[in-house]
């Protein structure tokens, strides 16, 4: 089979995130990431999947491929995203995950900024999830949350100086089975290699952890495939049938 | 103060570490970022944090920490008492939260940097 190069971005938030930009909605991120260049994008929003289907759908009929994410935030307050073929896939993560988040505060504001869209980016509802806080789910039972659902485990921006593994934990633990680690794009992936020393032992991508339009893209990942799946991409990190990371 | 002491004095569980409670505290740090302690805490300190995972151990090995004490009435997972026990880092409780416990280490003459 033909192999070739899908310019990728796995760690977009949308308007779901507290954090998110309103302006996030499925058309405006499909749209951004492809005048990008993008092929494959993932939605991955704090401890919720709820735009991932609609953002697939926006991007129907288009040539990119959209996957499912999340961003989970482990009870080390470590930042992990999943990452699932669908938002069919994501499903059983998201309810685990649910039952696992604390109560909102009474006070909690954000409610507001969680904002559920449609494909054609209408408002169908807020999320009353206290989506910025905790699991009360290690690091470790995250990861294989996630394997067990047949998703990829990429840990979040680990050159940042809070909510990464290393900010939390001082430094990788040993049995834990990322499939890549993620560097933000303050950073390129040879300083972070030449930053990390022993760490690396794990492949090192880069994606934009985009909260506004504009930021969509602003780092991305090239990787050698067959098809845009999340099964070539699980290839790839492992360096398997040929498939590879590129560049970043 | 030997840890022996503190123990006795504020009342804390013992989690691991049972056969080194004689060693000297000279200092103390805070703090449940892992990387801030590996950066700034030093030897011979007691740490004071909320944070339970295994790699609390390897961070208190790595500093020559005197022991580690986790605040608020949390229970350190099983690995890490585990992981105590083999590297015999006394791994402390009380159910005190962290500024709290601080407040009562100054007390007893245990200061920080």
């Amino acid at each position: 089979m033909e192999l070739r190069r899908f310019r990728t971005d796995l760690h977009i938030h949308s308007c779901l995130s507290p954090c998110g930009e309103l302006s996030m909605y499925p058309r405006q991120i499909v749209e951004r990431a492809r005048a990008a260049g993008l092929d494959i994008i993932a939605v991955s929003d704090h401890n919720a999947g709820d735009n991932a289907a609609a953002t697939a759908r926006a991007a129907a009929g288009t040539p990119l491929t959209v996957l499912a994410g999340m961003e989970l935030t482990s009870e080390e307050e470590v930042h992990l995203i999943g990452l699932f073929e669908s938002a069919d896939g994501l499903r059983p993560v998201q309810t685990a995950v649910a039952g696992k988040l604390p109560p909102a505060p009474a006070n909690y504001k954000f409610a507001e900024d969680q904002v559920i869209v449609s494909a054609t980016d209408e408002v169908t509802g807020f999320h009353p999830g206290f989506l910025m806080g905790a699991t009360a789910l290690t690091l470790h039972e995250l990861v294989e949350l996630v394997h067990r659902h047949g998703g990829l485990a990429v840990a979040a921006h680990i050159d940042r100086e809070s909510f990464s593994v290393i900010s939390q934990l001082g430094f990788i633990p040993a049995e834990l089975a990322f499939d890549a680690l993620e560097v933000s794009p303050r950073m390129t992936i040879a300083e972070a290699r030449a930053t990390l020393g022993a760490d690396t032992r794990f492949p090192l991508v880069s994606f934009s952890d985009a909260h506004r339009p504009e930021e969509i893209g602003r780092a991305a990942t090239d990787f050698l495939l067959a098809e845009p799946s999340l099964a070539e991409i699980g290839k790839a990190l492992a360096g398997a049938d040929g498939r590879r990371i590129m560049s970043s | 103060m030997t840890l022996a002491e503190l123990v006795e004095r504020l009342d804390l569980k013992v989690f691991a570490g049972k056969a080194a409670l004689q060693r000297e505290v000279k200092g103390g740090y805070a703090g449940d970022l892992l990387s801030d302690v590996m950066a700034h805490s030093r030897k011979d300190d007691v740490w004071v944090t909320i944070q339970v995972h295994p790699n609390i151990v390897a961070v208190a090995v790595l500093k020559e920490l005197a022991s580690i004490v986790v605040a608020h009435g949390r229970e350190p997972a099983a690995e890490t008492i585990e992981r105590a026990e083999a590297e015999k880092v006394p791994v402390l409780g009380t159910g005190m939260n962290v500024f709290e416990f601080v407040g009562r280490l100054h007390e007893l003459g245990i200061k920080g940097s």
